[in-house]
């Protein structure tokens, strides 16, 4: 039997019982005494910074107020119709560099409103039942494009059926959701969730979902804005950065690791290295390493290039790979990866330019994983702006009927700010529509 | 250490605790258990005539109102006097005085509005050995359907006519516990006096209804779908008593009566507080049954230690020394300016004291966009509702405008004397200035 010690890359290192306690809720939901406990914290500020904080701007308090006055499917309402995937925010948000950072209650006694679990309380009284809130406005016989069932794609498409519009999605793979579906960490999103919210989502009706079908495949943008009347693109980042160094090829996509991970039936069957070495500093690299730990990798090295402080992960992120035995190397970039051992070279800041030291550090290396971020696709005419489709305004691309929003514009990469950056863009493409 | 040995009427008692005749008094086990405890007396639930006892409802008895937390802020309870016959509640009542000299122990009466009723239970009650009685002419519920309870103490003379009964047939302390659903205490309070009682007790529960159950359309607690009012108690009637106390201390006909304070007394602070307005000494159910009866270790460290602190000996060095302090409205200093003022090291930024003042008062704070909040002197009145809301105790506090500054609200000068009202230009009543 296989077991954390065994050497190489090899499935089944745990057991069933210890894979299903270390892949369970990272933050478990608040029953109702608790919610009233913590909802009771709440000051309902005036112009409450956690509104301000949160990318679409929920009215925090008020829905924090609904829930201490009983009414928690009243308060997934007012979660929900400025964030329709309220119940995957509720989980994945970095809360703690968004809404729970800007509490008065951080700063009073470094303990915020635990927001993000009220609103998972909330959404989840509403969606155990998937209940839809929701319901369309008269047809307006507009027809309206949807590129990537992502977070981004999805928030508008329901924002537009919610219009009146006929909303058709297209998307490559054969599962809705994007990294909701693909991308996320196991342990935030439990028990398929992220399928159960799109199914809930699209309770709204006028929603059409095409899958298999990819722009820049067997679809073209000219021939999406020739059919409809307008077109969003939420496309996400499909490409990946490689690593330049010997060995590269050696070396595996984090998020084909993590999708593999997400879509396995059972996590047992997942092979994973004895050591395991994660190359980048961000998200995806921490979920990476902290999964790779729970499949039952005996060493998994973060090994990052510059200092602690500049990594993308939040210090949140940090000391939850920390506390899951990730061992995090800072300042240290690849140099190459040869023969199971990836060999490191200590960097220095000199006049604001990365260097190597020349000190090495070589770890053994069942499999590394490289996480330096994601890149866009490139797609025919669209402007670019640092690498992703330009936009001005809510979402407006160059090409006019065309607008783009999460991931693949500019902006922090959050399932969140996805959300927002679709519902804004419906909002100003039903706009435009209802002008014409 | 302070001594919080209390003589009250003469009856002494370790400290000035005493449980209010309630369901923490109702019997031996109770009582006895409230005594290892450490209360310093119990008033025992109150007694009725002999023969068949009342019965209560066998459905709920409380209802409540809670703050943050569920944090129980008012009690209101439909339970009648005591549902015990009344020899078993003597036999209890002569055993736990005789094991627990040192404790005082009071019975709590109510009968019937005829001098007979009084008659025959007094001296059964003499024969316990109880320490005292206290007349319930409180009981706002059940008993004043029956012509007793708070049906007599809304009537002063009733009041008067069966204390005087009590005086004549009973030679220990008679305490004459008030209601206080009436529209002034004072009169209750001097009909108690003239009827020879030896102190009063107050207050006893508000009439009230908690809450309704919006399923069924009923006052809460629903007995198979009714509801009727109850008593209010716990800490949210706290200011009502207080106010209540104060007036009996206050006023010429009852002055210098002595006063069980009741009503809200949930911390040490709280008992202070009553004693600092004239009451002897507390007494106490709520905070029992909301807390069990371990509170009273609280209550008696925390008075200990404040006693310390200010250096008061014994309880009866501070009865009553809030009294004089308490005025009516007229009275007060006109000449004594004050703003508030924001300390930006201790503000958290919520705001609340912006939108108290913005959209409810005087539109005298300001924000900056950074949630910097001032206070503008030129608009503030002083009215510390900024203060009341701010959740942080000390962040916001009112500061006196020295003499000879100008208050730039008004643009005036503060004067050093003093004047109020009955003396001001714009009171019609003030004694105009020669031409
Ligand atoms: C490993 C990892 C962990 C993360 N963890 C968090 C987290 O904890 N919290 C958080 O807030 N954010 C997290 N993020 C970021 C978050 O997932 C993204 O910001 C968010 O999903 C972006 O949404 P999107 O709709 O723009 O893109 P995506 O979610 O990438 O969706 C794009 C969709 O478009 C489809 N598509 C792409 N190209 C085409 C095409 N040419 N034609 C048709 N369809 C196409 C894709 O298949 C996909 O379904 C994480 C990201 C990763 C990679
Ligand atoms: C600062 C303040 C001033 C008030 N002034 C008046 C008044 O002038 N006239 C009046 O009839 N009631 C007055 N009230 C009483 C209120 O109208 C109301 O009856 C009372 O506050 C109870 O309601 P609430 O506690 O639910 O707010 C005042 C209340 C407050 C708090
Ligand atoms: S900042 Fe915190 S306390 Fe203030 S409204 Fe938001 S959640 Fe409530």
């Amino acid at each position: 039997m296989t077991h954390p010690l065994t050497p190489g890359v090899a499935a089944g290192r745990l057991t069933t019982e210890e894979i299903e306690a270390n892949f369970a809720d990272l933050h478990p939901p608040l029953d109702q005494h608790e919610a009233h406990v913590a909802a009771d914290r709440c000051y309902f500020c005036h112009d409450a910074p956690c509104i301000t904080a949160c990318p679409t701007d929920i009215d925090i308090p008020l829905f924090i107020r609904q829930i201490s006055t009983g009414q928690p499917e009243a308060a997934a309402r007012t979660i929900l119709e400025q964030n329709i995937l309220g119940g995957m925010c509720a989980r994945v948000c970095p809360t703690e560099t968004l809404c729970e950072q800007a509490c008065v209650r951080e700063m009073a006694e470094g303990k915020p409103v635990e927001i993000g679990r009220l609103q998972r309380f909330a959404t989840d009284a509403m969606m155990t039942r998937q209940g839809h809130p929701f319901v369309r406005a008269a047809a307006t016989g507009k027809h309206v494009a949807v590129v990537g069932a992502g977070p981004a794609g999805l928030a508008c498409a329901h924002r537009l059926a919610m219009k009146g519009h006929k909303v058709t999605i297209y998307e490559a793979k054969e599962k809705p959701g994007g990294l909701n579906e693909y991308g996320l960490a196991a342990y935030k999103t439990t028990d398929d969730f992220a399928a159960r919210e799109v199914d809930w989502l699209l309770g709204i009706g006028g929603i059409e979902i095409a899958y298999g079908r990819m722009l820049g495949g067997d679809l073209s943008l000219d021939a999406l804005r020739e059919g409809h009347d307008a077109v969003f693109l939420g496309i996400g980042l499909g490409a990946v950065n490689a690593l330049e160094m010997p060995g590269d090829a050696e070396a595996a996509n984090a998020v084909d690791f993590i999708a593999a991970l997400r879509q396995a039936g059972d996590l047992r069957a997942l092979p994973v290295g004895r050591n395991v070495v994660v190359i980048g500093g961000g998200m995806t690299a921490v979920d990476a390493a902290v999964q790779a730990r729970l499949l039952g990798a005996e060493n998994v090295t973060l090994a990052y290039r510059r200092d602690r402080d500049r990594m993308g992960a939040s210090k949140f992120e940090q000391d939850l790979a920390a506390s899951k035995g990730v061992r995090i190397i800072s300042n240290v970039m690849p140099v190459a990866l040869e023969d199971g051992t990836m060999v490191l070279e200590y960097t220095a800041d000199v006049d604001g330019r990365l260097q190597g030291t020349g000190e090495r550090i070589e770890l053994p290396a069942d499999q590394v994983l490289r996480a330096i971020g994601q890149m866009l696709v490139p797609l025919g005419d669209l402007g670019l702006e640092r690498g992703k489709i330009a936009v001005a305004g809510a979402g407006r691309s160059g090409i006019a009927g065309v607008w783009a929003g999460g991931d693949c514009t500019p902006g922090e990469d959050l399932t969140v700010v996805a959300v927002a950056e679709g519902r804004d863009a419906a909002e100003d493409i039903h706009a435009a529509l209802m002008q014409a | 250490m302070a001594d919080l040995t209390t003589n009250f009427l003469g009856i002494s008692s370790p400290n000035p605790f005493w449980l209010a005749s309630a369901p923490p008094t109702d019997k031996e086990y109770n009582v006895r258990r409230a005594f290892e405890a450490g209360w310093g007396g119990v008033v025992w639930k109150t007694l009725g005539e002999e023969g068949l006892p009342v019965v209560n409802v066998n459905g709920p008895r409380y209802g409540a109102i809670y703050g943050a937390d569920r944090r129980l802020l008012g009690l209101n309870n439909i339970e009648l006097i005591t549902d015990r016959p009344l020899e078993v509640n003597l036999e209890e009542m002569a055993r736990v005085k005789a094991d627990y000299p040192d404790r005082a122990l009071i019975a709590s009466i109510m009968v019937p509005c005829e001098e007979a009723a009084w008659k025959a239970i007094l001296p059964r009650v003499a024969e316990t050995g109880a320490d005292g009685i206290e007349l319930n002419f409180g009981c706002p519920h059940g008993m004043s359907e029956r012509g007793m309870g708070s049906a007599v103490g809304q009537v002063p003379e009733y009041i008067e006519m069966v204390t005087r009964w009590c005086k004549q047939n009973y030679d220990r302390p008679v305490i004459v516990k008030l209601t206080p659903n009436i529209t002034d205490i004072r009169k209750p309070a001097t009909a108690a006096r003239n009827g020879g009682a030896d102190a009063v007790s107050l207050i006893n529960t508000i009439n009230s209804i908690t809450s309704i159950d919006l399923d069924n359309f009923a006052p809460e607690p629903t007995i198979d779908g009714k509801g009727s009012h109850g008593g209010y108690c716990g800490p949210a009637v706290k200011p009502i008593a207080l106010s209540m106390v104060s007036e009996i201390a206050r006023n010429p006909e009852t002055r210098g009566l002595p006063i069980s304070g009741i009503g809200g007394v949930t911390t040490w602070r709280d008992a202070a507080e009553f004693i600092a307005l004239g009451a002897g000494n507390v007494q106490v159910c709520t905070a029992a049954m909301t807390y069990g009866f371990k509170i009273v270790e609280e209550m008696k460290r925390g008075l200990s230690e404040w006693m310390d602190e200010k250096g008061f000996a014994r309880v009866e060095d501070f009865v009553g020394m809030a009294v004089p302090n308490v005025t009516d409205w007229q009275y007060l200093n006109l000449n004594y300016v004050t703003k508030a003022r924001i300390d930006q090291e201790a503000c958290i930024k919520c705001g609340r004291c912006y939108a108290a003042c913005e959209d409810t008062s005087h539109q005298a704070i300001a924000m900056t966009p950074d949630r910097t909040f001032e206070v503008i002197d030129a608009e503030c009145v002083a009215c510390n509702l900024c203060v009341d809301v701010c959740p942080v105790e000390n962040c916001i506090s009112m500061e006196r405008l020295a003499a000879g500054a100008v208050d730039p609200r008004t643009g005036r000068v503060v004067q050093e004397d003093y004047a109020n009202w009955t003396t001001h230009p714009n009171n019609p009543m003030a004694p105009q200035a020669a031409e």
